[in-house]
């Protein structure tokens, strides 16, 4: 495995009219590593989600897929790349059964390059390689719920839905926008394991999330964000021991024996 | 010279026939296809009752102005109300509403020279070594008056700043106790109104006829495309930018070509700039 | 009191069309074969009842309208892009072919597929720009195309300017010309809805769902839209080409707005998305506006008209409540 990052974002800024959202945040990540990113909330996380995927225009900054520059590249040729990522507000193709979601990123050119077919062939049709990979992810493969309608799905099996979409792809890095938020307690808990395993197929992971505590689990770095500006890079453990970060999340400690004395 | 009061006057009388089918889409995203008809029946609304019914031109224009507002609020509390939300139907509707004023009218055997309505002031005046006469420049009067009234409705009355909030979020609006319905007939009323001005104002320049309808419709359009869709005054802005491009073509290729003019002006938005000269309408659309 | 209820079954075969199931009775295959059948056999014996010519060439029209809705419900249903300018589709087709069989001399069954794909073409560029937006974009630019066209045929006296090209070839024979349009509008309806049950077709509704969705799985919305403008541009340029070929003479008529209006309305009362719908759609409403030829203009306000009321009460059309009808068991039980 080579030492260059697969991912490298370079002061990546974006304004929407006056505001900040994204103040020059630089970060990289590593060949099948799995970042956490998390921030309170309007930190700017998904705004730099939307920027690394060009669904929304960065101000400026620089963004580098194995070494090549993408900042200047459209949404579908980034995803084309192999550069993935899920939606926070899952949007999943709400007329269709959940199977046939996967035949729509199962028909872009990326599918068809790193499938290896053209539809039919010994893989069989792209209903079956959608099954396939539904069951992967978690689907019952002999129970009704690959075949129900997307509209119908509980909040857990659509998560689990965008995560196939990017499957589906064949992606070296898929960005997680908040996997975990909406889902029980039992549901997150048989999630771990798969994100787990994406990291041992060799696919890197940038996760956004809100529930730290299986975020610590499988994230072995964690970048912290404010007000579009990058507090802190580093272990689980060193974040949550940083005064700023305590500070972002909960106000200064004046601030908060103030709250305490009121309490 | 000319070229100038005339890009002027054209100017303002783009502006005024964009400014209801700005209003309408900027307030409840409701593209208004029956624009241009509710500017033409207007015309003819007031020469029944200037012609017909013999009343006074004050009044007729005055009834004829009401008259249209309230069939605004008609055609969106009985069937734009219903399909709000979605697309297709909404362009669809409000289209074929459109479609059966102008084609009904027509019908009705409402075309000819005789469709005329009297210019405000007779006379004319030179500017420089032109003649304008006091019409045209009552136009510009006009025109510039209702963009002023416009702007100080919307900042500072209640039901203005109400429209406003509903512009920008129509969720937050009704959190904070602004019927959006309420606010949506408002809008769609007072957009026929000014569509119904404009075309009280502009249509004593020349006979009413059926096909100003289309042609009106789609000079609105092109304006508020180019000014991006949504902004009162981008729209105001690009009328002028539109307004003087149609009189140097008008006065170096011929009249044929203003609807072209008007065609390449949002082909060109849309290639180079799509959210319009002034518009952030699409870089907030693209937040996912 | 004996008191009573309505009750409803769905039939059971319903279900299980989806699989091979369905070939478990003849009694089952007739009940699914039926429909289409009836309209397969019914459009192709429709010239040997018509009472004469005139109602033969009104058959001609239905077909010509009837691949307008056709592209129209694509379009709009399918693919989240509300065309109001059918007229453009139509007049590009015409014009070329009319070009094509004129200047050229090809004979009207050559012009007419070159007329549809390179008109096709034509209206996809011509279309292009408003593409990559989403909203009312499309339906603006649409809607001003042909009224454009017209007036830059007018201005610069091109194409034959207000007189129209004139001496355009026919059909070899009227029943040639019948039987074509016929089996282009089957062609077309049953190829449209195999499209959108393909994977191809499933990305073109994903890309009205759900277009970010989409862009994120690598793909690129502008040119799946392109190639759904493609399509039905196609259709409408048939559509053309044959029109000019059966009033031998092509002019800026062609950019008229019925051709724009009535497609609309007929996709509207047929049962929007159900490509079948809007056919029978025109079956109705290209005869009915036959009747009312003497109306004029009226007729629009009428398409209008009835096109407002089915949206607003009745938006799901008459081929939806057929279906529905026709698969469900309706019988009063005792309580």
């Amino acid at each position: 495995m080579s030492d260059q990052p697969i991912l490298e974002v370079k002061e990546a800024t974006k304004t929407f009219g006056g505001i900040l959202a994204l103040n020059r945040v630089s970060f990289h990540v590593n060949e099948g590593e799995i970042l956490g990113i998390i921030g309170p909330n309007g930190s700017g996380k998904t705004t730099l989600i939307n920027c690394i995927t060009a669904f929304i225009k960065m101000t400026s900054g620089k963004i580098f897929f194995r070494g090549k520059d993408i900042s200047r590249k459209p949404a579908h040729k980034i995803a084309d790349m192999g550069l993935t990522r899920t939606f926070q507000i899952m949007r999943p193709y709400y007329s269709l059964p959940a199977y046939k979601n996967l035949v729509i990123p199962l028909f872009s050119p990326r599918a068809k390059r790193t499938g290896g077919w053209r539809g039919g062939g010994k893989l069989g049709d792209r209903n079956t390689v959608g099954i396939d990979i539904l069951e992967e992810i978690g689907f019952e493969r002999d129970s009704f719920v690959p075949y129900k309608m997307a509209s119908t799905l509980p909040t857990g099996y659509l998560k689990r839905l965008e995560l196939a979409r990017c499957l589906a792809l064949k992606p070296e890095i898929i960005l997680c926008d908040e996997v975990f938020s909406g889902l029980s307690m039992s549901e997150i808990a048989s999630m771990v394991p798969l994100i787990e395993r994406l990291q041992m197929d060799g696919i890197a992971l940038v996760m956004i999330e809100h529930r730290l505590r299986e975020l610590f689990r499988v994230a072995r770095r964690i970048m912290v964000l404010n007000f579009g500006e990058k507090l802190i890079e580093g272990t689980p453990e060193e974040v949550m021991a940083d005064e700023k970060v305590k500070e972002a999340y909960f106000g200064s400690a004046e601030e908060v024996e103030e709250v305490m004395t009121y309490a | 010279m000319d070229i100038l009061i005339y890009g002027t006057i054209n100017s303002i009388a783009l502006a005024l026939m964009a400014l209801g089918f700005a209003l309408v889409y900027g307030i409840s995203r409701v593209p208004n296809f029956a624009h241009g008809a509710l500017y033409v029946i207007t015309g003819f609304i007031a020469w029944s009752l200037l012609r017909t019914l013999g009343l006074n031109y004050f009044f007729s224009i005055v009834l004829a102005i009401i008259a249209i507002g309230v069939v605004g609020a008609l055609m969106y509390q009985f069937v734009l109300i219903r399909v709000r939300g979605m697309a297709i139907s909404e362009i669809i509707a409000s289209y074929a509403i459109g479609l059966a004023i102008l084609e009904g009218l027509r019908w009705g055997g409402f075309k000819g020279s005789t469709y005329t309505l009297p210019v405000f002031i007779e006379g004319s005046m030179t500017i420089g070594d032109i003649p304008v006469d006091f019409h045209r420049i009552l136009v510009v009067g006009i025109g510039a008056a209702v963009v002023i009234s416009l702007w100080l409705f919307t900042h500072y009355t209640r039901i203005g700043l109400a429209l406003r909030g509903m512009a920008q979020d129509e969720r937050a609006a009704l959190m904070l106790g602004i019927d959006s319905d309420v606010m949506a007939v408002v809008a769609m009323a007072s957009g026929a109104m000014l569509a119904g001005l404009a075309g009280i104002v502009l249509l004593p320049l020349g006979n009413i006829v059926v096909e100003k309808g289309y042609d009106v419709l789609i000079q609105a359009i092109a304006v508020c495309i180019v000014g991006g869709l949504g902004s009162w005054m981008g729209a105001v802005l690009a009328a002028f930018l539109i307004g003087f491009a149609q009189i140097l073509t008008v006065v170096y290729l011929g009249t044929h070509f203003q609807m072209v003019v008007s065609l390449l002006a949002i082909i060109l938005t849309l290639i180079f700039r799509p959210s319009g000269l002034f518009g952030r309408q699409k870089e907030l659309e693209e937040r996912v | 009191m004996e008191q009573r209820r309505k009750e409803r079954i769905d039939r059971g075969i319903k279900v299980r069309t989806d699989g091979l199931y369905a070939l478990m009775s003849w009694r089952e295959l007739g009940y699914l074969t039926l429909p289409r059948l009836v309209l397969i056999v019914g459009m192709l014996i429709l010239p040997f009842v018509m009472p004469s010519m005139y109602w033969q060439r009104v058959i001609s029209i239905v077909c010509i309208y009837a691949l307008l809705a056709v592209s129209f419900d694509l379009l709009a249903h399918f693919v989240g892009l509300v065309s109001l300018g059918g007229a453009l589709f139509i007049g590009v087709g015409g014009y070329i072919s009319a070009i094509m069989n004129t200047s050229f001399g090809f004979p009207p069954l050559l012009a007419i597929p070159i007329a549809t794909i390179a008109g096709a073409g034509i209206c996809t560029l011509l279309l292009f720009p408003c593409l990559p937006l989403r909203g009312v974009y499309f339906a603006i630019v649409s809607l001003m195309y042909p009224l454009a066209m017209a007036r830059v045929i007018e201005a610069l006296d091109i194409l034959g300017g207000t007189d129209g090209i004139m001496g355009i070839d026919s059909f070899p024979n009227r029943w040639i010309e019948q039987y074509f349009v016929i089996l282009m509008v089957l062609l077309f309806l049953f190829g449209v809805r195999r499209l959108v049950n393909l994977d191809l077709g499933l990305v073109l509704r994903a890309v009205k769902d759900n277009d970010q969705a989409v862009r994120a799985s690598g793909m690129n919305i502008t040119f799946y839209k392109a190639v759904a403008v493609f399509f039905s541009s196609a259709m409408g340029c048939l559509g053309g080409a044959c029109l000019v070929h059966i009033y031998m003479w092509s002019g800026i008529s062609l950019f008229a707005l019925d051709f724009s209006i009535l497609p609309i309305a007929a996709t509207v009362i047929g049962g929007a998305g159900t490509i079948v719908g809007p056919v029978l759609g025109c079956l109705i409403l290209v005869p009915v506006s036959e009747l009312l030829r003497d109306f004029g203009t009226l007729r629009i306000v009428f398409y209008s008209l009835i096109l407002v009321a089915f949206i607003v009460f009745r938006s799901e059309g008459i081929m939806v409540y057929g279906q529905r009808k026709y698969h469900q068991i309706e019988r009063w039980v005792k309580v």
